[in-house]
């Protein structure tokens, strides 16, 4: 079965900001759908008594104490970014596409 | 009768309203939730920002500790349950607040699930409010919108700086709530007041709103009642609009009038309300549509991979579970005892909500009473004539302790002391500082006083003989005088003593 059918691609491009065109479409929900239908075949075999894995090292709790590090300087944070303003990143319009 | 006119309480004569609500607490640690920038307000922008928290290639975030810990004590001061192995979740979104692209939350596994908490409104009556979840979630940068009007529509570009993008947060979830009929806005305040209480009292963040560490989202629907006979919880729930950063107890009240008022209005007029968001208004006292509410499915939730399950051991669990506080219940009671409050009295202060305000003033060295009466007295009334909450004036309980002190001591009188009141709300200093470089002062300096008295004398010249035939009323009008060219600073008693003694008269 195909598991992901046209629209649903397009609707996932769209929320991931992916332009793609027709071709694209036809192709990707082809490819996608034999994705989705290979993880489905691990759900067959997934029984309740198998716990869900998120996370296959089996380690919990790694935090760090509550200390201050120093950061890094504004100018060196704003070193990559393609535009600044005010020591602040400058992005383009916000809204927009959807609203 | 006009589709808009419908009223709060016509409203819900009609309509059994529901409402849940979700609270931000920003946690006071020191770093961030997952890097060790600081965690502090008032930095240049983007100087308290890493790798991390920038959401750099091959950066990894790696959870603190004490965030944890607090997330921790708060669920358990809910009542919830804690979880024994939660994860945290990608939570995906096209919005630059935060620089991944996601925001790093809690979304299948919260740490705290599953509470309730009772709120006792003004008339001492307790409703308990149940907790869907609490759970850990970074907070997200702050954008400027430059051009058009300065909002996110129409803006030519944004700026961000990323100071407070990671700082730990735990969003707290209610269960809908219902059956609260013209109570339902009042239960609404007296909850977040009382989360904002805990927070406090459990010393893990300052719970202030106007400074934005504790932030409410209501949602808000109407249902029709269901009559005599009828069973309430067969209808189903209406549709519901949610109205963010709602950011003040009062706008919490006035948020859930206008939404009931609202959606009231057009299913009277046979219309659907929008499931939507919706934006708080602070000067109109209304709400109006934000973008439509993107589904969790939208949002592509996933296990952070990056990041440990949380497990925390029954051990620690039950160390944390023995540094709870006080219900803010039971505190009130203890302080009501300590102060003795008539319960009248008591029940006003905690409407006004105005018991931390006083326990503050009361700590800074004021008596109880005279606490009470400046915050339920001149206060309550500047607050209520400017349409703020007492907490959001901007005088300190240090202030109102300072203020009593000069008049307790008799530097001030109380009308003096009401000028100095004036001054440090418009931002002139502490009362004592205002009293100084205002010059106000009961001015009992006998010389001073004489001489005041004398030139008034003076100018009045059959004053005297009046008083001195037996009339000594007329005095009146010479310590108006004394009083007018004092500025209302001298001390009337002696005044009057002075005036009589000139006349040769015995008071
Ligand atoms: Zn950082």
């Amino acid at each position: 079965m195909a598991s992901l059918d046209r629209a649903e691609v397009a609707r996932l491009a769209a929320l991931a900001r992916i332009d793609l065109d027709d071709r694209d479409l036809d192709r990707l929900s082809g490819q996608l759908s034999a994705i989705v239908d290979a993880v489905a075949k691990v759900q067959e075999v997934a029984t309740p008594d198998v716990p869900a894995t998120s996370h296959p090292i089996p380690m919990s709790n790694v935090h760090r104490p509550d200390e201050v590090r120093p950061s890094l300087s504004q100018e060196d944070a704003l070193a990559a970014a393609p535009a600044a303003e005010s020591g602040r990143f400058r992005v383009p319009q916000i809204l927009g596409e959807e609203a | 009768m006009s589709a808009t006119t419908d009223s709060y309480e016509e409203v819900l004569e009609r309509f059994d309203p529901v409402f849940g609500i979700e609270v931000h607490v920003e946690l006071n640690t020191q770093t961030k939730l997952f890097c060790g920038c600081a965690n502090g307000f008032g930095a240049e922008p983007n100087t308290q920002v890493c790798p991390v928290c920038l959401g750099l290639p091959g950066s990894l975030p790696v959870t603190n500790a004490k965030a944890v810990e607090s997330a921790i004590r708060l669920g358990l001061a809910l009542g919830c349950s804690i979880r024994e192995s939660s994860r945290f979740a990608r939570k995906n979104y096209f919005y630059p607040d935060l620089a991944k692209d996601y925001q790093i939350s809690q979304y299948d596994e919260p740490t705290c699930y599953d509470g309730a908490i009772d709120v006792i409104l003004g008339d001492g009556t307790t409703v308990t409010i149940g907790i869907e979840r609490a759970h850990i979630e970074e907070d997200a940068g702050k954008n400027t919108h430059v051009g058009g009007t300065g909002g996110i529509q129409g803006a030519d570009y944004s700026l961000v700086d990323y100071n407070r993008g990671g700082v730990p947060l735990v969003e707290i979830v209610t269960k809908p709530v219902t059956g609260m009929g013209l109570r339902t806005a009042e239960v609404a305040r007296a909850y977040v007041a009382t989360i904002r209480d805990i927070v406090k009292a459990l010393g893990i963040s300052d719970g202030r709103m106007e400074q934005g560490s504790l932030r409410a989202d209501v949602n808000l629907s109407l249902r029709p009642q269901a009559g005599p006979g009828g069973d309430q919880n067969e209808i189903p729930f209406g549709k519901r609009s949610e109205t963010k950063n709602v950011n003040s107890l009062r706008a919490i009240e006035k948020a859930i009038h206008f939404e009931v008022a609202r959606q009231g209005a057009l299913l009277s007029a046979g219309k659907a309300v929008t499931q939507e968001t919706r934006h708080w208004h602070e000067d109109t006292n209304s709400t109006t549509p934000g973008r439509s509410k993107e589904e969790a499915d939208d949002y592509r939730y996933f296990p952070e991979p990056d990041l440990m399950p949380v497990e925390p051991t029954e051990e620690w669990i039950e160390e944390l579970r023995a540094t709870l506080p006080e219900h803010p219940g039971v505190i009130r009671a203890r302080l009501q005892a300590e102060w003795g409050f008539a319960d009248l009295e008591m029940r006003d202060v905690v409407a006004a909500d105005a018991v931390g305000i006083i326990e503050d003033t009361v700590a800074a060295g004021a008596s109880p009473q005279a606490a009470r009466k400046w915050w339920m007295g001149e206060l309550a009334r500047i607050a209520n004539e400017t349409g703020t909450d007492l907490a959001d004036l901007p005088v300190t309980p240090e202030d109102v302790a300072e203020l009593q002190d000069l008049v307790a001591s008799g530097a001030l009188n109380d009308k003096l002391a009401r000028q100095a009141l004036a001054g440090t709300l418009a931002g002139e200093g502490s009362p004592r500082a205002v009293a100084e470089a205002r010059g106000l002062a009961i001015v009992s300096d006998g010389a001073a006083l004489e001489s005041a008295v004398d030139a008034a004398l003076a100018s009045q010249p059959d004053v005297l003989a009046k008083i001195q035939d037996g009339k000594v009323q007329a005095a009146g009008a010479i310590v108006g005088a004394v009083m007018k060219a004092t500025g209302g600073q001298a001390d009337a008693a002696l005044v009057r003593a002075i005036i009589l003694r000139r006349a040769g008269v015995e008071g």
